[in-house]
Order: C-alpha cells, then structure tokens, then sequence
C-alpha cells in the first residue's frame, strides 16, 4: 500500500510537542509565577494551580465533550464488529473500539483534575447536557464506512488533536500525546482497509466510493463553525488551549486529503476541489453549517439511537455496579472490625 | 460510574530498573478490581512490568500557596549536588 | 481435544463477548470485556490456522460444521437477544476455567507449533478465570439483586457444563467449586446433559449467530478484505 502522506508528519508533531512539554519543564520560572506568567512561559497550568473560572469551564466542557466523543463514537463503529468480512479485520475493528473506550477514559480522568466527578460527567452525557462530535450521529451503511471514518473522521480527529497536544492545561496537553499515539494505527488501517475495497471487486469499489460520498462532509464539518462565528475561539486560543482556528484546520485536512483520495482511486465528492496556486492551497466547498447546527442540536438521523444506547447500558449496568459497591463496603467493614 | 465508585491514582512501572511513575486514574469499587481495571487500561500495548494503584483519597500533597516555603529554601543548598565541588586534575572514579 | 473444537470454542466465544462492545456496565468493564474478547480471537485465529485457512473456516462452514461446544454460543442472558452480565461472568467462569485445561493440556503435548498456542493460551485463561472469579465475589457477594440472579444464571448455564468438561470434569470441578463456595453460590446438581456441539448437532442459537457474523463475507464470495 502507497505511504499514507501527511500521517509521519502528524506524529512527528506529536513527539515535538512531547519535547516541548519536557522542555518547558525544565526552564524555571522567577518568582511567583502567576497564571498569566505560565501562559506567556508557554509552560503548562498544574491541577492545583490558581485559573481563571472561565479556563476551568471552558476546560472542562471541552475535554467533556472530548471524552463523551469516543464513547459515543464506539457505536457506529461497534456496529460492524459482529460482521467484520475476515478474522483480520475482526481483530483490528475491535481493537480499535476498544481504544476509543480507553481514550474516552483517559480524557474524563483529565476532566476530573479541574474538580469534576465522573458521576457528573456521566450524567451530562446522559442528560444530553453536554454535547459530543456531531460525526457520531451518522450512520454506518457499509463495511467500507469503517475504512471512510478511520481514513477521514479519524484523520480529522488527529488533525484536530495533535495541536492539542501543547495545549496549556497539563493533564489534557499529557492525555492528548498518549491519544494520538495510541491513534496513529486507527487512521492507517482507516485507510489502508478502504484501498483494499477501491482495488477490489466493482461491488467494493462502488461501495468505497459510496462510504466516501457519504463522509466527506461531515468530516469536514467536524472542525466547527467558520471562524467568523466561532464562539470560544478568541479566548480559547489566547489562553494557548487551542493552537489554531477552526478553518485553519479545515484547510489543512483539506490539503492532507486530496493526494491520499489520488492514490486511492475514490473521487471526493466537491466539483469546487481545485489547488489554488495563489494561496497554496487547495479550494473547496464548505460543508453545510446548517446541517451541522441541525446535528449538534440533536436532530442528526442518529442523535436519539446514540444517547438511548448509552442511557441503556448505564440503566442495565446499575445492578452491577451496586452490587461491587455492596461488596466493596462489606469488606471494608470487615477490615474496620 | 455511579457517584460512590472511588478514584484510584495508577502507577506503571514500565521495565525493570526504572522506578513506577503516575500513568492516569481510574474508578473502581476497590483495590482488586482498580489493578485488574489498571492492566487493561494502562498497560494493554506492553507499558508495564508492574502496576500500582492507590486510592485518589489518601493522597496528600503539598498546596501550591506553599510552594515557596516548601521547595525554594532547597535553591540556596547547591553544596547538596555534586558540580558544587571542584577537584583537582586526575582524580578518577569520584 | 481436536484443535478445530477449541478453535471453534474459542471463535464463537469471542463473537459472543464482543457483543458487550459499548454495553457493559461501565467503561473499565467495558475496555477489560474487549480484552477477553481480543485473546479468544486471538487464540481461534491461530488454533484455526493450523487446521486450515481460518477465514474458510470460520465464515465458509455451516452450523453443522461447526464443532464448539453447546455453552460456547448460547447467548449471554436467558434468551436471544439479551445481554445479561451475572450470565455472562458465570458462562466466562465456566468455559475459561475449561480453556485454562484444554490448553494446558495442549501447551504439554508433543508438537511444538501447538505447544506454543496452549503455552500463550494458558496465560491468557487465567487472567479470563481470574476476572470472572472476581465478579462471581462481587455478584454472590453484593446485594440480594446480584445474588439473586447470578444464582439463576448458574442454574441455567450448569447443565452445559457437563459437554465442555468432557474428559476433564474432576479438574474443572476443583477449580469451579470453590468459586461458587466463595461467592456463597448453590452448586447445581447434576441433572440433564444437553450435547451434541462436538459433532455438529447445535442449539437453534448457533445459526443465528453465524448468519450474522458470515453474512457481508458471503455476500461478496471470492472478494479479499
């Protein structure tokens, strides 16, 4: 299989901003080393360091909404694992799904440190509160849908995230570097699993083909609203949590992915996709902010499915998880006696 | 996942000859099951020869409105690191 | 034991297992569950490649065909469809203490290919007997609810338990025994003896369970993944 471009890159990013973080550790600060001061130090803001309230929420709602992400977005991808076409790929999808678990726990573990309980956290999610990546109320048609989220939604997950990596919040920036580690497999196999189906029979390469007409936009939506009306944009950034705007990134997904779809053989579906000699970039059809508002507000096709899946397994579990409390408190008191 | 379940701190130690160093937390009913829970998570890419975990709650640290008195009277004892003494030429294995 | 019956054990088993995916009752549970999923995965693959090629195996057979033991594709709660978890840790205690057996038997035996499986298998069925003995504790343990139930569970999933142990019953029931006394759990009598999964005479459940984990690999024949 053709090298996937773009994706060295990416984890090269990962490691420099994992040096980064070792490095900022070692240049001492003068003195009382206010908030202010951290930030400007590029340093990183500790648990127990004094913070702004609004970096506090802003935090957590954003490594919330993070976490809620990858357990959500082990539904649409779960849906497949009982059909996985080989061992192979059987093995690999639910390793996978099974990381997305882990990095969903990762990320509530970040969030507790600013002061939240996973209790809360859980019930946010529960309660629709709190919100996750819109991406996840899409539908998964086809086996060729797990080669098109792991090549594009996965692909612009890490576009998004590997800037996270330096974000000025510790345990976020250090959960982040663990994340995009442990994801750099999810989008080559994306990838690879979809190049596979686009060499394969008419019927799996009407069905790549099909997957990719289906994602691309959404994919692209994943990176918020245009600049103009992005709301927490401004603060987030100075505050040195997000690293660049939202169209920035969008661009720079844009530009990764056309020479991948090349070497694929699947045709992104954007009449307007031309490289602009000008701005060195390549143009493109936004995706339909409509929609994505529509999607976010719970009207996606799979909004309620999602949220009454996960409020089933939670219900399901209760008797389970009093049951280990009881236990739990039963032995301590023994201990106590 | 309820408001009861308790917070561990995990520690992994990643090889031998290296000592255990904080890799994340977790919630579990108790200590068997936070280590059991801790290897699947923290350790399934072959992290760790060793785990740890200790309940979130008998951790006891140090405030960061203390931090001055607490660590810079350590800043003007260089005699405690080694650089601080200079030796004569030749003197080996010190 | 023939190598396609422990393969097929294991094959099932883990289809069965990562039916929990983005179910269990909390997200550890949910990342340890895909973890015993992955290593009976993980050991079908390679006791089926010995056989033969394992996608042919595993997606080319008819039920019939199949040769796992009846307790291996029954479905984790009373009936189809439903996921019960005090069902499915006494279902894993069960066939992970049979497992831990079989491939220490195997990890003994003359070939070194199939040694090598038993020997990794071996580590891996006792970390699945040891999680599942955990939550025996915590469910015979725990409240009436739990205790209640997984009881009913136990009943329900014993009888199955005489096919799975054949030829190894006295050991199996050394290490069963003293996780039910522990969990303060009832040991069923022994009564009824369903079997028939060894030669390929299956509960109607089996079927199901392949038309859905064969369906997309049939209906491209010929077509590489």
């Amino acid at each position: 299989m053709p090298a996937v471009a773009g994706a060295e890159r990416l984890l090269g990013e990962v490691e420099e901003a994992e040096a980064a973080l070792r490095e900022a550790a070692e240049r001492a600060l003068d003195g009382e080393a206010s908030f202010d001061a951290v930030i400007a130090a590029d340093q990183k803001i500790e648990p127990r360091d004094a913070m702004p309230d609004a970096y506090r929420a802003g935090l957590i709602r954003q490594i919330a909404q993070h976490a809620h992400s990858e357990i959500i977005g082990m539904q649409p991808e779960g849906n497949w694992i009982s059909r996985a076409p080989s061992l192979r790929r059987k093995a690999i999808l639910l390793a996978k799904v099974q990381d997305e678990a882990g990095h969903g726990l990762y990320l509530y573990a970040a969030a507790e440190t600013l002061g939240v309980s996973r209790a809360e956290l859980d019930t946010a999610l529960l309660t629709g509160k709190q919100k996750y990546s819109s991406i996840f109320n899409y539908p998964t048609l086809s086996w060729a849908d797990m080669g098109a989220i792991g090549w594009l939604v996965d692909g612009a997950a890490i576009v998004n995230q590997v800037p996270l990596c330096r974000c000025s919040y510790g345990p976020y920036a250090r959960a982040m570097i663990r994340v995009c580690k442990e994801e750099s497999f999810h989008q080559r196999q994306g990838y690879q699993s979809l190049y596979v189906l686009a060499q394969g029979t008419p019927e799996q390469r009407a069905m790549a083909q099909d997957a990719v007409d289906r994602w691309w936009y959404p994919s692209l939506a994943m990176f918020g609203p245009p600049d103009a009306d992005s709301t927490h944009s401004a603060q987030s950034m100075a505050w040195k949590v997000k690293r660049f705007s939202n169209d920035e990134l969008r661009q720079r997904f844009v530009d990764m992915c056309v020479p991948q779809a090349e070497i694929l053989g699947v045709t992104l579906p954007d009449p307007n996709l031309t490289w602009n000699e000008l701005r060195g970039h390549y143009d493109y059809t936004s995706p339909d902010f409509d929609e994505l508002m529509r999607v976010v507000k719970g009207d996606g096709p799979c909004s309620r499915q999602r949220l009454a899946h996960r409020n089933r397994a939670h219900e399901d579990g209760a008797w389970v998880r009093e049951a280990a409390a009881a236990y739990a408190a039963k032995k301590n008191r023994k201990v106590m006696a | 996942m309820t408001s009861d379940v308790p917070l561990w701190e995990v520690f992994v130690r990643p090889r031998r000859g290296l000592a255990h160093t904080h890799a994340g937390s977790l919630h579990a009913p108790d200590a068997d099951m936070a280590l059991r829970h801790a290897r699947d998570l923290y350790t399934r890419r072959q992290e760790g020869v060793s785990i740890w975990v200790v309940p979130a709650a008998e951790i006891t640290a140090s405030s960061p409105d203390e931090k001055d008195s607490f660590f810079d009277p350590a800043a003007d004892k260089i005699y405690r690191h080694p650089t601080f003494y200079e030796l004569p030429e030749g003197v080996a294995h010190l | 034991m023939e190598l396609l019956a422990l393969g097929d054990d294991a094959l099932i088993a883990a289809q069965r297992l990562a039916e929990w995916v983005s179910r269990a009752p909390t997200l550890e549970e949910d990342v340890a569950l895909a973890n015993i999923a992955l290593d009976q995965l993980g050991a079908a693959r390679m006791l089926l490649a010995t056989v033969g090629d394992e996608d042919e195996l595993a997606y080319r057979r008819d039920d019939h065909q199949f040769r796992n033991c009846l307790l291996a594709e029954l479905p984790l709660g009373p009936s189809r469809g439903d996921l019960d978890f005090g069902w499915t840790m006494s279902w894993l205690l069960m066939l992970s203490a049979a497992q831990l057996l079989r491939y220490t038997d195997l990890a003994a035996v003359a070939d070194e290919h199939a040694a090598g499986i038993g020997a990794k298998a071996v580590k891996e069925s006792t970390y699945h007997l040891d999680h599942a003995t955990m939550w025996m504790h915590r469910l015979g343990g725990g409240t009436e609810q739990s205790h209640r139930r997984v009881q009913e569970a136990v009943d329900a999933l014993w009888p199955y338990g005489h096919e799975l142990t054949e030829g190894v019953r006295d050991r199996w029931l050394a290490i069963v025994e003293p996780v039910l006394a522990e969990a303060g759990l009832t040991r069923p009598a022994d009564r009824w003896r369903p079997d028939g999964g060894r030669v390929g005479r299956h509960t109607e459940h089996l079927s199901y369970l392949l038309a859905e984990m064969q369906s997309l690999h049939r209906a491209h024949p010929g077509a590489q993944w």
